[in-house]
C-alpha cells in the first residue's frame, strides 16, 4: 500500500518545477500576460523537451503513456508557477478525447505532434459545463460546424476540438474557413480565451464520442486537472505567504510572529493538506477506480474551487498593501484560482452533479 | 499509488468479517462499563487478537506483531458492522501506551493486565482551573514525606473520575525547578482518604466530568512514572495518542452516510430534504471535506508503514480539522431537521435517539478538549510552518 507520488512522480515534479523556476518565472509570466502576440512558444517547447505535452499520449504514438496523476503532478507545477501553456486544452483534454473518441487515423496524425509539441489544439468545451447565452455549436451532415461556443480555451491553437450541442467532440483546423475567433479580455492574464464564430467550417468528427459517456469522461479528468492547478497554486500562495510574513517588520518584530498572522497561515495549511490528498486521489480513481472516478473528480473540482478562493484571499492579506500591488505580482496567482473555480464548471453546479452521481438529484 | 493493502490482508480481512459474524450476538449492547457483556466481549476480543493486539501476553495482551494494516482493518469493519470493538477510555488508549513505554517492569505487570480487562478503570488529572491550555502551568503540589507523597490542590474537567478506580496525575513536585521541570506522573486510586469527587454537568446535560479536590492525599513514593521533575515528557508521550485518536474519519464518513438517509425522509411542506438544492449543496460539500480527511488520513498510514517522515504537517492538521468538520456536520444533520432537530431528552418526535443535537455539543466539547483548536493553530505555525514560537509571559518558577 503506497497513498502518495512515486519517486518517479517526484522526479517529474522536479524536472517541471526547475525548467519553469528558469524560464516561466514572473518577469516571464507578466510578458505573456502584456504581449497578446507572445504565444508562450519558449516555454511550451521547453516543456515539450521535458515530455510534458507527451505526458497522456500513449507511447504508440510518440508519448510517454503516463497516468492522470503524473497529468495532475505537471498540472500542480504549472499552477505553482501561474504558467502560460496550451497543457489543459492540447496536452489534456484534446488529448483525452483523442484517445477516447478518435480513429486510428485520426490518432496517428495528432497525437504525435501533440507530443512533440509541434501541435496546439485549443478546446471549445465550456457548453458541456453549462451552456451560457445560447451558444451551441451545431454539427451538419456535410461536416460543417455552425454556432458559437464561448470561453474557448488558447484560441492561438493550430486547431481546435469543439463539443456540439449533442456532446458529441470535432477538430476544426484554425485556418480553415468559417472559423473566427474573438479574444475575450478577461482577468487571469496567464490564460487566454475566446468566442468562436463557426459558419460552415469543415470539420472532422471524433466519431468514438457518439457515446455519450466520452464527453463526460473528457470532462473529468479536465475537471481534475484544474482542481491540481489550484492545488499548486494555492499552496505557492502558502509558500510566499509565510515567508513574507518571515522577513517584514512591524511594531519592531517579524509579522510572522502576531499570532493573528499565524492563524491566518495555519488556517491555510490545515485546508491545504487534505485537499492534496483528494486530488491526489481523484487523479488516481480516474485510472483506477471508475467507480467513484466521476464523484471524486466532481469533489476535487468543487472543493479545490473553495480552497483557492479561501487561501487566494487569506495569502493576499498576509501581504498587506503589498499584496494588493501589481509590483509584487501576487495577483497572478489570485487570478489563476479564480479562473479555475468557474472554468469547466463552478463549484455549485459540479455539486449538483455529484449529488446526481449519487442518485441525490 | 497503491491503495490495495494486497492478498495478505484481504484474507485477515474476511477473517475480522467472519468473527463478527458468527460472534455479533455476543456483543454488548449498552451496558456500563465493569458490566459482564462488556469484559466478556472484551476477553473475547484479545483472545482472537482484536483488541490489545500487539500487547504482549505477560501483560494481558493478544502478543502479535505490530502491524498497521492490521489494526485498520478492524477498525473498518467493526465500524462498518457496527459492532463495539474492543475497551476504549483513558486509561486504554492513553496510559497502557505510556506505561509500555516509560512504566517498570513491576508498573506494567500490575496496571496493564487488569486495564485491558475492564477490571481497571482510570480518568487523566491534567488540567487544572489554572492551568488549562497552559498546562504546565499546573500548581497541584506533592511533598515528599518518608515513602509517601503528599498530594494537595485540585483538578477540573476530569472525565469519568466518578467511575473511574484510579488515576493518573500530574502534580508540581519540584517547586524551585522550572515550570515544565518541576512536574511528575503519579497514579494513585481513587478512593484515597482525602480526595473529593464534584460533578459538573456539562452543555449536553450529561455529567461526564469532574472537579477532584485533593487534601492531603497520601500515595505511596513508587507511584511515580519516569523519574522525579519528567512527568512533563511522560504526559507528551501521552498527549501524541491523544491527538491521533480523536479525529476519526470512518465515524465521519458513517455519519455522512446516516446523515444521507435522514435527508430521505425528512420533509418540509411535503419536499423531502434531499431536493431542497441549498440543503444538498452543503451535504456535497461536507461529503467533499469528509472524503479530503479519509484521504489525508490514509496519506498518513502509508506513510507510517512506509516509514517516510513526509506527513508532518498532513499530521498536524487532523485533530483542528477533524472536530470541527464534525461540528459542522452534525450541525447540518439539526438544520435539515429544523424544528424537529430541537428535540432533546425523552420526548417525541426523536431522530436517532437525539444524537445529532448531542454529536453537535459533543464534538464542540472535542474541539477545546486535548488541546483547543487555537492551540492547534498555533502547534501548525510553529512546528508545520516554522514560523516563531509565542513569545513567553515571564512566569516565576514554581508560582
Ligand atoms: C487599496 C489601498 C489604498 C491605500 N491608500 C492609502 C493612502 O491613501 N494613504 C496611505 O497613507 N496609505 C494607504 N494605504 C496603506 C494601508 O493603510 C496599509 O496597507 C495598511 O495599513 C497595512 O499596512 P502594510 O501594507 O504595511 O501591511 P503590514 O502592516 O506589513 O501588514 C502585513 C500583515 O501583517 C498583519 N499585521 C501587522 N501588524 C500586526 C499586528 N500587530 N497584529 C496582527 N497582525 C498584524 C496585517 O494585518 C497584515 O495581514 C492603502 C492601502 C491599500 C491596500
Ligand atoms: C469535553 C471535555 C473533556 C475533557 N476531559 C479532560 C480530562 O479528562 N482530563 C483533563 O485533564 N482535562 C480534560 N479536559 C480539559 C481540556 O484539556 C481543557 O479544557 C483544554 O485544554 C482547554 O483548557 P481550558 O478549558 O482551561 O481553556 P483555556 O486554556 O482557559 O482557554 C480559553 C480560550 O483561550 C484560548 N487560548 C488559551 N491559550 C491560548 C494561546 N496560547 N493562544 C491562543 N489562544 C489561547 C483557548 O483556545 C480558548 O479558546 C476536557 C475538556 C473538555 C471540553
Amino acid at each position: 500500500m503506497e497513498f502518495g507520488l512515486s519517486e518517479e512522480q517526484g522526479l517529474l515534479r522536479e524536472s517541471v518545477d526547475r525548467f519553469l523556476d528558469d524560464h516561466a518565472d514572473l518577469d516571464r509570466v507578466r510578458k505573456y500576460a502584456d504581449d497578446p502576440h507572445d504565444r508562450g512558444d519558449d516555454i511550451w517547447s521547453g516543456l515539450a523537451e521535458l515530455g510534458v505535452p507527451a505526458v497522456l499520449v500513449p507511447e504508440t504514438h510518440g508519448g510517454i503513456g503516463l497516468t492522470a496523476l503524473d497529468a495532475a503532478v505537471v498540472a500542480e507545477s504549472l499552477g505553482a508557477h501561474a504558467a502560460p501553456a496550451p497543457y489543459l486544452s492540447t496536452a489534456v483534454l484534446a488529448v483525452a478525447a483523442l484517445r477516447l473518441a478518435g480513429d486510428e487515423a485520426q490518432q496517428g496524425a495528432y497525437l504525435p505532434r501533440i507530443a512533440d509539441g509541434s501541435l496546439r489544439i485549443g478546446a471549445a468545451v465550456s457548453e458541456l459545463s453549462g451552456a451560457r447565452q445560447g451558444a451551441a455549436v451545431e454539427a451538419r451532415d456535410d461536416g460543417t460546424l455552425h454556432g458559437k461556443a464561448l470561453f474557448v480555451l488558447d484560441p492561438d491553437a493550430d486547431a481546435f476540438l469543439v463539443a456540439d450541442g449533442t456532446r458529441r467532440f470535432h477538430l476544426v483546423q484554425a485556418d480553415a474557413g468559417g472559423v473566427e475567433t474573438t479574444l475575450l479580455p478577461q482577468v487571469d492574464r496567464t490564460r487566454r480565451i475566446a468566442e468562436l464564430a463557426l459558419s460552415g467550417a469543415p470539420s472532422e468528427p471524433l466519431r468514438g464520442s457518439g457515446d455519450p459517456d466520452v464527453a463526460l469522461q473528457v470532462i473529468d479528468l479536465g475537471r481534475v486537472i484544474v482542481a491540481a492547478d489550484t492545488l499548486g497554486a494555492a499552496q505557492e500562495m502558502l509558500d510566499q505567504a509565510v515567508a513574507y510574513a518571515k522577513q517584514r517588520e512591524q511594531f519592531n518584530r517579524v509579522i510572522a510572529s502576531f499570532q493573528a498572522v499565524k492563524h491566518l497561515c495555519a488556517e491555510m495549511a490545515a485546508e491545504i493538506e487534505p485537499a492534496r490528498a483528494l486530488l491526489w486521489y481523484a487523479a488516481h480513481a480516474l485510472d483506477e477506480v471508475p467507480d467513484e472516478a466521476r464523484l471524486m473528480a466532481c469533489h476535487a473540482k468543487a472543493h479545490l474551487a473553495e480552497v483557492g478562493q479561501f487561501v487566494g484571499k487569506t495569502a493576499t492579506i498576509v501581504h498587506g498593501g503589498m499584496g494588493f500591488t501589481d509590483l509584487l505580482g501576487l495577483h497572478y496567482w489570485f487570478k489563476r484560482m479564480g479562473f479555475n473555480r468557474q472554468v469547466l464548471g463552478g463549484p455549485e453546479r459540479v455539486r449538483e452533479e455529484a449529488a446526481r452521481v449519487q442518485g441525490l438529484a | 499509488m497503491d491503495l490495495s493493502y494486497g492478498p495478505q490482508y484481504d484474507a485477515f480481512r474476511q477473517e475480522v468479517r467472519d468473527f463478527i459474524a458468527t460472534h455479533r450476538d455476543q456483543a454488548p449492547r449498552g451496558q456500563g462499563i465493569r458490566s459482564e457483556p462488556v469484559k466478556r466481549w472484551q476477553k473475547l476480543l484479545i483472545e482472537h487478537g482484536y483488541a490489545a493486539r500487539t500487547i504482549p501476553v505477560e501483560y494481558g495482551g493478544h502478543g502479535g506483531e505490530p502491524d498497521i494494516l492490521k489494526a485498520r482493518i478492524i477498525g473498518e469493519e467493526f465500524a462498518a458492522a457496527q459492532v463495539p470493538g474492543g475497551l476504549g477510555g483513558q486509561g486504554v488508549s492513553m496510559l497502557v501506551p505510556t506505561l509500555l513505554e516509560l512504566g517498570t517492569e513491576e508498573q506494567k505487570r500490575e496496571f496493564i493486565p487488569p486495564t485491558l480487562a475492564g477490571d481497571m478503570v482510570w480518568c487523566q488529572g491534567y488540567s487544572e482551573p489554572g492551568a488549562g491550555s497552559d498546562l504546565a502551568s499546573l500548581r497541584t503540589s506533592a511533598v515528599l514525606d518518608g515513602d509517601e507523597w503528599v498530594i494537595n490542590g485540585s483538578k477540573i474537567w476530569t472525565s469519568t473520575a466518578h467511575l473511574a478506580d484510579w488515576i493518573f496525575c500530574l502534580v508540581r513536585t519540584e517547586p524551585d525547578a522550572k515550570k515544565h521541570q518541576g512536574i511528575s506522573f503519579l497514579l494513585f486510586r481513587m478512593d484515597t482518604p482525602g480526595i473529593e469527587i464534584r460533578p459538573l454537568v456539562d452543555m449536553t446535560m450529561a455529567s461526564n466530568f469532574n472537579e477532584v479536590f485533593f487534601t492531603d492525599v497520601r500515595v505511596p513514593k513508587d507511584q511515580i512514572v519516569g523519574q522525579r521533575g519528567e512527568g512533563w515528557y511522560v504526559a507528551n508521550a501521552i498527549l501524541g495518542h491523544e491527538r491521533d485518536s480523536l479525529g476519526d474519519p470512518n465515524a465521519s464518513l458513517a455519519r455522512v452516510n446516516r446523515l444521507v438517509e435522514l435527508m430521505k425522509t425528512e420533509t418540509v411542506d411535503g419536499q423531502r430534504a434531499i431536493d431542497n438544492p441549498a440543503f444538498r449543496d452543503r451535504l456535497i460539500k461536507i461529503q467533499a471535506r469528509v472524503t479530503a480527511l479519509r484521504m489525508n488520513d490514509m496519506r498518513i498510514l502509508s506513510s507510517r508503514i512506509n516509514g517516510r517522515g513526509d506527513t508532518g504537517l498532513a499530521r498536524l492538521i487532523t485533530k483542528l480539522q477533524a472536530t470541527e468538520l464534525r461540528h459542522d456536520l452534525e450541525g447540518l444533520g439539526i438544520d435539515i431537521m429544523g424544528e424537529f432537530g430541537l428535540m432533546f431528552g425523552k420526548g417525541p418526535h426523536l431522530r436517532d435517539q437525539g444524537s445529532w443535537q448531542n454529536h453537535y455539543m459533543y464534538f464542540l466539547g472535542l474541539i477545546i478538549g486535548g488541546g483547543t483548536s487555537q492551540i492547534q493553530k498555533n502547534i501548525i505555525s510553529e512546528r508545520g510552518l516554522g514560523m516563531p514560537r509565542e513569545p513567553k509571559a515571564v512566569v516565576p518558577a514554581g508560582s
